[in-house]
This record gives structure tokens, C-alpha cells and sequence, in this order.
């Protein structure tokens, strides 16, 4: 017997994985969630039939999206993630004791209590006392936020179905006025290699640079995303991410990252040229 | 049987469909295969059913099977005596209804605030305007409706009218006090006539308006398309016992097209079995939509979208709730320039921005959250381009001095002149601002300075003006020499 998951990454392009069993599938108000054992990549999560996480290769991602600001900022204290109800990023949060709130706002519950039950090493700290989980539209929870923030992660799903909203210049707009006034944004920022995706990026980059001062994009390699080249956005007030990096200082703190260190902290911001140009044209 | 289950057009189409009939006749495009790069754009299955009238699919000019039966249905589901499918617009069905009610020289009393089909019906069948002037909201810069007290003036002052024109309701939502009207009308001899371009749901809805056949009104004009849900260009027109139906079809018949689109009516019908099955339901929803539209709105701070509390129990004898109209002049911006930084900067198209307000039309197809992407673009417009209030000049009732009917002006001798130059003449076409597509000028009204710094403005503010042969309204057509 043979099981295989699927993603058509484009119309012409598909990526599969071997499945063991399906550990999980059911359909909340907003999307189609399933839970798979895989003997390449562990576990994995997917929302309508997208991929989100795998057990083997998340720490990319959730040590990219959450260090490299953390090493930039030099006092976070309140934070605000948006989507991320797999708890990879607060896993990586709670390691900085000097946060003193976290704020998760996530918009399907049966996300936060499927990957509680189904994926623990992603989601084991959800139960930290520093974290709330708001479950509403992250659009509306932080339309009434003003001057509340150290850090927003936004940690969303692509920009079609319901993490729509969080690619909108409206929302940008509303995580800036949501920041102190040396706050940083970070966002999952798509990927420049497909047609499609590459249009998102360049739309919510040009986006952001509209809404912050300081917008630079950083990338990452995340196997199991479409073309594996990942890019992340970091939107600041104040900050620049290389000039203000804070290396001495992150690294006394002697946090062991498998991905992450201050050095490919810094070449992360150097990109491909086609993506440079990709930038350039709408900032 | 009559069941609304059924859609006698649509299930028509079905049949003929699978009887594969060789066409020997228009369309040409022969569905489809002669036109490939539409039949690629709108697809198949809408090209084949781009089809002419014929025994098995009946002629909407003389119809006697299905079309028939979908009318029958349809004037069971609103409520009517009966009604017709109408594939030129709602201009075509409120057209049709001044045509049915008044002739040449005969008079029409209407609210100002009226769509510009009534005057260009009134262009074409010379019948002449009775304004009543709708009351207006000073803090909110709309016309309201017709008090009961200013219809029953027009009527002592013209016992000889025909008809009185009444919008249920208003661009804005705003509803007279059409029953109250309507006897009034009935009273005195005239017809009752509703222009509900903006109320099929009425018919259909909880803990709304009142509709035009509910309230005993003679005819009315029900933009499907609108809150209904059918395709753009169809509508329907509704009409009471008192109403000759074999006359209204044959005025129909005048100007509307011996080609009918069955996609439009077959739109018509399925829209209409949908209403009938799921009405109550889907403007429940609509309703909380829009409730929940408001009160973020209301949260966000300077701006006001406004519901029943306007209502004053006569010229705002009710409002629409589906209707979400919101005044923006406290945060220092006018509604057209609220709509022009959603479009241009959110990428959200709203319905219309006047002067003060803007409309979002809410809807059947609307989803929770693009109502979010809505309101956070509001805020974010508020937060960036807000300013403190300043004297925006609002849209105010300006009388109208009808000096000539609307048809001898509209064709008699005329000179074109500097708009400058035109004050104190009588203007011979129309000047609208558009959306929301009210007359500043209709033919045979005097030019006042007041109306021409208004028109001014409005251009100044980037409102669309339109109805003028020149267009760029530097110059105006007017009577000549008077």
C-alpha cells in the first residue's frame, strides 16, 4: 500500500510526501484541518489541504520569524503573534524571560486544540503564563490596539482563505499604529519563485513599505514550502535589522538554535538578485 | 400547481439543452462555436443558453408558457397581481410605469431626490414634475422622504395629477411613510407608483420597510439585481388589481427588446425561487452583517453610520438596515474622497460617496471577513488622512423652479453657453451628480447662482457629473432666446 499527501504548490507543480496514517482530519467554520504521520518529516499539519508545518523542518521557520527581532529589539516586553495557533512561536518566545506578556490572537480555535493534542512539540507551550489566546479575526482584534506593542509576528496563512485580511495595507497600517514607537513587525512574507506567489510578496511588500519606515525582507529554507526559498519580512519604526543587531548580546544569552545564529542573521538579509529586483520595484 | 420550488424558465433551458436542436436562427454565434474567445471568457454553459425566443422557451413580448408561469410565480412570491421580467434595467421598469400611469401634459408628483429614469421618462412621454421637497438631514447632508404633510399640499395644490412617485427607499435607506401615501393617493384618484430600485428585499426580509405591493401601492419598479441577486440588467416590475396588466405590456412592448437574454431571465427566476425558498434567512444574516458593520464603524471614532434612530416618524418613517450608510464629515474628509481612498489605497470598492456619506452595499454575498477588511480601512483612513471638521459644504435641497415640461425643453431650440453665463436661463438637459445619480438641473429649470456654486463644488470635490452634452460641464445647453 502506498498513501501519499499531495499539494499542488502550482497548477503545474506537485509536492508529495509518503503518509503512514492520518492522525487527524475535521472541518472548523473557517477551513479543512488534517494531521498526518509521515516517515520522512514526522508529523504534519495542513489547513485546506495547504501545508503549514512537519515536525522536521518547522524550526526554520519559527527560529527565523521570532530571533531575528529579538536580537534587534533591545527590550520586548509585550508581544502580539497573529495566526500561529500551532504554538511554534510562542515555544520560541517563552525562552526570553524578559517577556512579560504575549498575546495570541488566532482565528480557529480547533487549530490551537487539534495541534495540543496532535503535534506537543510545537504546541507544548501554549500553557505558559504569559500567554493569552484571543480567538477572533486578528484584523479586528488589533483594530482597537494603539501604542500597545514591543513585537507583532504575524504568523499567517497564505493570502487566500482566511488569512486574507493579514496581507491587506489596512492591517499593516493597523500594526503600526498597534507598536511603540520603536516596535517591529514581522511577517511571513511568501515565497519570490512561483508566478503567484512571487505577486504576493511583491503586493505585500510594496504594502509595507508604504506603512513603516524601515521594511527589509529576509529569507529562509524551508524544505516543504513551495520552491523551499522562504522570505520573511521585518517592518520596524525605529530599528534597522543589521545595523542595531545586537550579536554580543544574544549571543551571552546562550540560547541553542538549530537554525538560527547571528551570523546567518546578517547574510539572510543578502538576497538573490531577481528578489532584490522583485523588491525594488514598489519600494 | 404553483410551487416556488420550481423555475419555469431555467428548467425550460435545461430541456432544451438536452434536446440538442440544430440552430438555424440568432444567435448568431451558434452557442458558442462562433465565438470562441467568448465562449472561453463566460464559459460553455453560458453560451449555450444564450439562445432566441422560441415555441419551447416562450417570448417575453407575448408570453404564454414558461415565461408566463415564472411571472405567475413571481408575482405570487412578491405579492403582486402580477409582474413582469424585465431585461432593460429598473430605468426600463420605472419607465414603464410612468408611462403607465401619465400622458402628455399630465402631472407626476414626485420627491426631487428621484432616479434619473423617472425624468427621462418624463422626457419621453411629456408628463409634468410635481417636486415635493424631501425633507433633509442638516448634521447628515441627505435628503430624507416625503412628510405626509408636504404630499397632501401637492395634492390640494394639484388635484388634476395622476400619480405620486414614491422611493422605497431612498438611495440612503430611507423610507417614507408609504402606507399613509398611498391612501392619501387613493383618495384622491391618483395612483400610487414606488420606485424600489433599492427594496426587493423588503419582500422578503424580517423587521423591514414595508414594500410597495404590501402598502397597497399600484406599481413598482424591484431592482432584482440588486439585493436579489440576479444578473445586472434585470428587474422586475410589480403591479397591483387596479393595474390593466394587458396595457402595461403593451408599453412595455414600446421599447424593450424583441430579443430578450434568457440568461437575464432565467437569472430572474432562479433569483426569485431563491427568495421565495431562503429570503428570511439570507437577509438575517444580511441584517447581522450589516448591525456588525455599523457598530465597528461606530467604534472606530468621527465617523457615524447611522440606523432607525433617524427615524422621525414621517419623512423617516423607517430605515433599511441593510443599508450601510455612514457620514464622514467629522473626520474632516467628504464621502467621495472616504471612497476614493478605499479604492485607491485598500483596494475596496464601495457603491457610492456624496458629499458627507459613503454606502456600503451589503449584501447575500458578503463574507464576515471582508466586512473586517472594511472597517480596519476605515480606521486607517480616519488615522491617516483624517482631519478636524472643517465647513465642508453638504449636499442641500436646492428648489427647483420648473418654468417648462421636461419634454418641450428637452427638444426645443437651445444655444450652448459658458456655464458662467447661464444664470437665470432655463437649462434644457441634465445635470446629475453621480452616483448617487440625483438631477441638480432637469430640462426646463431656471439656472440660479446657487446651483451653479454647487455644481462647481461638487466637480471640485471629484464628484462624476454627468447628463450634459459638453462633458466637461464647462458649458451648459439652454433655452434659446428668452
Amino acid at each position: 500500500m502506498q498513501l501519499w499527501f499531495s499539494e499542488m504548490q502550482t497548477p503545474n507543480v506537485k509536492f508529495s510526501i509518503r503518509v503512514d496514517r492520518q492522525l487527524y482530519s475535521g472541518k472548523s467554520e473557517f477551513q479543512r484541518i488534517d494531521v498526518f504521520e509521515s516517515p520522512e518529516f514526522g508529523r504534519f499539519l495542513t489547513l485546506d489541504g495547504y501545508m503549514m508545518l512537519t515536525e522536521k523542518d518547522e524550526f526554520i521557520y519559527h527560529e527565523m520569524i521570532t530571533h531575528v527581532p529579538m536580537a534587534v529589539h533591545p527590550n520586548v516586553k509585550r508581544v502580539l503573534v497573529i495566526g500561529a495557533g500551532d504554538g511554534g512561536v510562542i515555544r520560541e518566545l517563552v525562552r526570553y524571560p524578559e517577556i512579560e506578556q504575549i498575546d495570541l490572537v488566532e482565528i480557529d480555535e480547533l487549530v490551537v486544540e487539534v495541534c495540543k493534542k496532535y503535534l506537543p512539540k510545537t504546541a507544548c507551550r501554549l500553557d505558559d503564563e504569559r500567554v493569552s489566546i484571543y480567538y477572533e479575526d486578528g484584523l479586528r482584534f488589533i483594530r482597537s490596539c494603539e501604542d500597545k506593542y514591543d513585537l507583532i509576528i504575524v504568523d499567517s496563512t497564505d493570502p487566500f482563505g482566511p488569512g486574507e485580511g493579514l496581507f491587506t495595507k489596512e492591517f499593516y497600517g493597523n500594526c503600526y499604529k498597534a507598536l511603540h514607537e520603536d516596535g517591529i513587525m514581522i511577517n511571513q512574507h511568501e515565497s519570490p519563485f512561483y508566478e503567484e506567489d512571487a505577486a504576493a510578496c511583491q503586493k505585500a511588500h510594496k504594502q509595507i513599505v508604504q506603512s513603516f519606515p524601515i521594511s527589509r525582507i529576509y529569507q529562509a529554507h524551508i524544505p516543504t514550502y513551495p520552491s523551499g526559498h522562504w522570505l520573511f519580512g521585518f517592518a520596524s519604526k525605529k530599528y534597522h535589522p543589521l545595523k542595531d543587531l545586537q550579536e554580543a548580546r544574544w549571543n551571552l544569552r546562550a540560547l541553542h538554535c538549530k537554525y538560527y545564529t547571528t551570523t546567518l542573521h546578517k547574510g539572510a538579509f543578502y538576497l538573490p538578485s531577481y528578489v532584490e529586483e522583485l523588491l525594488k520595484d514598489v519600494e | 400547481m404553483k410551487s416556488q420550488e420550481r423555475a419555469p424558465i431555467y428548467e425550460a433551458l435545461q430541456e432544451f439543452r438536452k434536446m440538442r436542436v440544430v440552430p438555424f436562427d440568432v444567435p448568431g454565434h451558434k452557442r458558442g462555436r462562433g465565438n470562441p474567445e467568448l465562449a472561453m471568457l463566460l464559459g460553455d454553459r453560458c453560451v449555450n443558453m444564450d439562445v432566441n425566443s422560441m415555441k419551447p422557451l416562450d417570448n417575453l413580448c407575448h408570453p404564454v408558457s414558461v415565461i408566463r408561469e415564472a411571472e405567475e410565480l413571481a408575482a405570487e412570491a412578491f405579492g403582486a397581481a402580477h409582474a413582469f421580467l424585465m431585461v432593460g434595467g429598473t430605468t426600463s421598469a420605472v419607465q414603464s410605469m410612468i408611462l403607465t400611469v401619465a400622458k402628455r401634459g399630465e402631472k407626476i408628483i414626485l420627491p426631487r431626490n428621484v432616479h434619473r429614469s423617472v425624468m427621462g421618462a418624463m422626457v419621453l412621454c411629456g408628463a409634468v414634475p410635481v417636486y415635493v421637497n424631501p425633507d433633509s438631514d442638516v448634521e447628515l447632508g441627505i435628503p430624507l422622504g416625503m412628510s405626509v404633510a408636504s404630499v397632501k399640499k401637492a395634492i390640494q395644490d394639484n388635484p388634476d395629477a395622476k400619480a405620486i412617485l414614491v422611493n422605497n427607499p431612498t438611495y440612503y435607506g430611507i423610507c417614507s411613510d408609504l402606507r399613509a401615501i398611498v391612501q392619501l393617493a387613493h383618495q384622491n384618484g391618483m395612483y400610487c407608483i414606488a420606485d424600489e430600485a433599492h427594496g426587493t428585499h423588503f419582500y422578503f426580509g424580517d423587521g423591514l420597510p414595508v414594500s410597495a405591493m404590501e402598502a397597497g401601492a399600484d406599481m413598482a419598479a424591484v431592482s432584482m439585481h440588486k439585493s436579489g441577486g440576479s444578473l445586472t440588467q434585470s428587474s422586475m416590475l410589480l403591479i397591483g388589481p387596479n393595474i390593466q396588466e394587458g396595457y402595461v405590456r403593451q408599453i412595455i412592448n414600446l421599447t424593450q427588446t424583441t430579443s430578450a437574454s434568457y440568461l437575464l431571465l432565467s437569472s430572474l427566476d432562479i433569483s426569485r425561487r431563491n427568495l421565495a425558498l431562503r429570503g428570511k434567512e439570507t437577509f438575517a444574516e444580511v441584517i447581522r452583517l450589516a448591525e456588525y458593520a455599523r457598530r465597528e464603524i461606530n467604534l472606530i471614532g468621527g465617523y457615524y453610520a447611522y440606523s432607525k434612530e433617524i427615524c422621525n416618524g414621517d419623512s423617516v418613517y423607517d430605515f433599511d438596515v441593510t443599508k450601510l450608510s455612514v457620514n464622514t464629515l467629522n473626520i474632516g474628509l467628504a464621502g467621495i474622497e472616504v471612497y476614493d481612498l478605499l479604492r485607491d489605497e485598500y483596494g475596496i470598492q464601495i457603491e457610492f460617496g456624496d458629499l458627507g456619506n459613503i454606502l456600503a452595499y451589503i449584501s447575500i454575498g458578503d463574507r464576515p471577513m471582508d466586512i473586517e477588511r472594511l472597517v480596519s480601512a476605515l480606521s486607517e483612513v480616519r488615522r491617516r488622512f483624517g482631519k478636524t471638521k472643517t465647513n465642508l459644504f453638504t449636499q442641500e435641497y436646492i428648489e427647483p423652479d420648473v418654468c417648462v415640461s421636461p419634454q418641450e425643453a428637452f427638444y426645443a431650440e437651445k444655444e450652448s453657453l459658458p456655464i458662467d453665463a447661464t444664470e437665470g436661463r432655463i437649462c434644457s438637459e441634465f445635470v446629475m451628480c453621480y452616483p448617487p445619480g440625483i438631477p441638480i438641473l432637469a430640462p426646463g429649470e431656471r439656472i440660479t447662482k446657487k446651483i451653479l456654486e454647487y455644481i462647481a463644488y461638487a466637480k471640485a470635490k471629484g464628484c462624476s457629473m454627468t447628463g450634459t452634452e459638453d462633458a466637461a460641464i464647462e458649458r451648459l445647453n439652454v433655452l434659446k432666446g428668452e
